[in-house]
């Protein structure tokens, strides 16, 4: 399945796992868990409104993916037919060639959403336990909500409230709760959107090192282009209804933020997103 | 949390002393001036007797233990027929809540009996019932049953559709989907809804027993007036006050202690 993946979209996948240190690169492939994903002429339409007028895209396991575009151009759609959640007008999602639909599990596809979703009258730690899905029931379900608790470092809030919660720690335990069933494939629809700028950054790190952690396929949605450049492996530009532009970020990690490479990259994406918004 | 408990926990031992001082300071000057304006001959007792008069009458009641078999007469009507019309209510705004399609078969139907103010029934269930029990329960319950149906209902429509995304999206079935997250989401809603049908439980069974009963507080109050016992009928009146602050209070601890979560809830 990896090799057949791999020589589909040699140059991506490629840039993606050169950028680890070596050590990393090891640990990584030793434990990949994540689903590669292919998307082949994707059409989605509400009424009139044709959102997605044929999406192709192949993502390999494990690859961190942002998805940036103006508002309103379908990202949100695009994440949640990838994640199941609306139906599909035409084409195709499929996760990878050798895996059968019935071989996914519903706990293999997390979504992650602005907001967080949260149960308010549940506490921090049973909203965490929501995540198991189906195993929700068995025996170790505390001590693996415990660990994706403290995975988000959140383990000292496990008995309170959410109402109680600042909301980058809200959206921590959302992360959480996403995380404990060990996803192969992550979706996220502007996560930090509804937070401040420092919040922003230490979720950022949060999510980068929960990526190199656990391996999964990461889908970001985002309307920050520096997010998108600081944070994944190829950033997609979508305009009318495709993919216009599939820029990758070959910057080593850990990267330095505001750094040449990154600031480089970010200005020539946001003049694809202006100059399409001039066009129109 | 243990730091912030620590440094507040002083404070939250003398703040609800003061504050339970503070709401009795108003009623207790009133009786005060109450018995003193009697006392002085300034409200003549044939109006309004001193509190010490109705203490009385209640203490004579008490020995000969009409006041306890008539509070408790009421105090079973009103639990009987708020269990009767807060169950049917309950139910209707379950299934209203969760079903398009019984709602579309109930809802218009219900909402037009709810333009009845249902003590204009009394005539009609007087004819039915004569002044039988079931008379009485029936008038409570159908006054109970709409507050407690139509927040039940609003609470339903009003749980936020994300969370019940949400609840999806982590495979929950449709049993856990109702437990975890409808009927926890519409709980404030639904306490709305009995807090509005205690009131009107009390209401209602003063009306009714006031004119078709044989026993209870508002027959007790009705014979007292015929025997010119003005001291009885104010018992009465402050008897009805009394049960339903005991029901009000009843209901605040019950939702205190299921809405724990709630951000209401927690500044003590
Ligand atoms: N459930 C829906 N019903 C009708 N129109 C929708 C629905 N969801 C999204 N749309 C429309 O699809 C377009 C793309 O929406 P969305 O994917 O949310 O955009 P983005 O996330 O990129 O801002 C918008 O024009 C929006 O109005
Ligand atoms: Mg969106």
């Amino acid at each position: 399945m990896q090799t057949a993946v791999r020589t589909s979209l040699p140059e991506t996948e490629l840039a993606s796992r050169a950028n680890f240190a070596p050590h990393a690169r090891i640990v990584r492939e030793a434990q990949s868990s994540g689903l590669p994903l292919s998307i082949r002429g994707l059409h989605k339409s509400f009424g009139d409104n044709e959102v997605l007028r044929g999406i192709d895209l192949h993502i390999p396991a494990g690859q961190f993916v942002a998805i940036v575009g103006k508002s309103g151009c379908g990202k949100s759609t695009l994440l949640r037919l990838i994640a199941g959640l609306d139906k599909i007008d035409a084409g195709s999602i499929s996760f990878g060639q050798d895996i059968q639909p019935k071989d996914i599990q519903p706990e293999d596809i997390r979504v992650m959403f602005q907001e967080p979703r949260l149960l308010p009258w549940a506490r921090v730690l049973a909203n965490v336990e929501v995540g198991l899905g189906r195993d929700r029931a068995s025996g170790d379900a505390h001590a693996r909500a415990e660990k994706a608790l403290s995975e988000v470092g959140l383990a000292d809030k496990r008995d309170q409230w959410p109402s109680v919660l600042s909301g980058g720690q809200k959206q921590r335990v959302a992360l959480g709760r996403a995380l404990v069933s060990r996803p192969r494939v992550l979706a996220f629809d502007e996560p930090l959107g509804a937070l401040d700028a420092l919040t922003r950054i230490s979720m950022q790190r949060l999510l980068e090192r929960v990526w190199r952690d656990q391996g999964f396929t990461a889908i970001l949605v985002t309307h920050d282009v520096a997010e998108a450049v600081a944070l994944a492996d190829r950033v997609l530009v979508i305009e009318e209804g495709r993919i216009a532009h599939d820029v990758v970020i070959h910057a080593a990690r850990p990267r330095q933020r505001g750094s040449a490479e990154l600031a480089g990259l970010e200005g020539s994406i946001l003049s694809h997103l202006l100059s399409a918004d001039d066009r129109t | 949390m243990s730091a912030i408990d620590s440094v507040s926990l002083p404070r939250s031992f003398r703040l609800p002393r003061i504050d339970g001082l503070i709401q009795w300071i108003v009623p207790l000057a009133i009786i005060a001036i109450w018995q003193v304006a009697s006392v002085t001959g300034f409200v003549p007792t044939r109006v309004l007797p001193a509190p010490s008069d109705v203490l009385l009458a209640g203490w004579k009641l008490l020995l000969s233990g009409e006041l306890v078999r008539n509070i408790w007469v009421s105090f079973w009507r009103a639990s009987i027929g708020f269990f009767i019309g807060g169950s049917i209510g309950f139910a209707f705004g379950l299934a209203n809540g969760l079903s398009q399609l019984s709602a579309k078969l109930t809802d218009t139907t219900l909402q037009m009996v709810r333009n009845v103010p249902h003590l204009a029934l009394i005539p009609l269930v007087i004819l039915w019932f004569g002044i039988d029990e079931s008379a009485k329960l029936f008038l409570v319950a159908l006054g109970v049953f709409f507050p407690i149906y139509l927040n039940t209902l609003h609470g339903i429509r009003t749980v936020d559709p994300q969370l019940i995304e949400m609840g999806r999206i982590y495979g929950m079935t449709d049993g856990e989907l109702f437990r975890r997250v409808i009927f926890p989401g519409a709980l404030p809603s639904i306490f709305v809804g009995i807090r509005f049908a205690l009131g009107i439980m009390w209401l209602t069974l003063i009306v009714a027993e006031t004119i078709a009963a044989s026993s209870g507080l508002g027959y007790m109050a009705m014979q007292a007036r015929e025997f010119m016992l003005i001291d009885v009928v104010v018992l009465s009146i402050l008897i009805y006050a009394l049960l339903g602050k005991l029901a009000d209070s009843a209901s605040r601890v019950l939702e205190r202690l299921t809405l724990s979560w709630h951000p209401a809830f927690q500044k003590n």
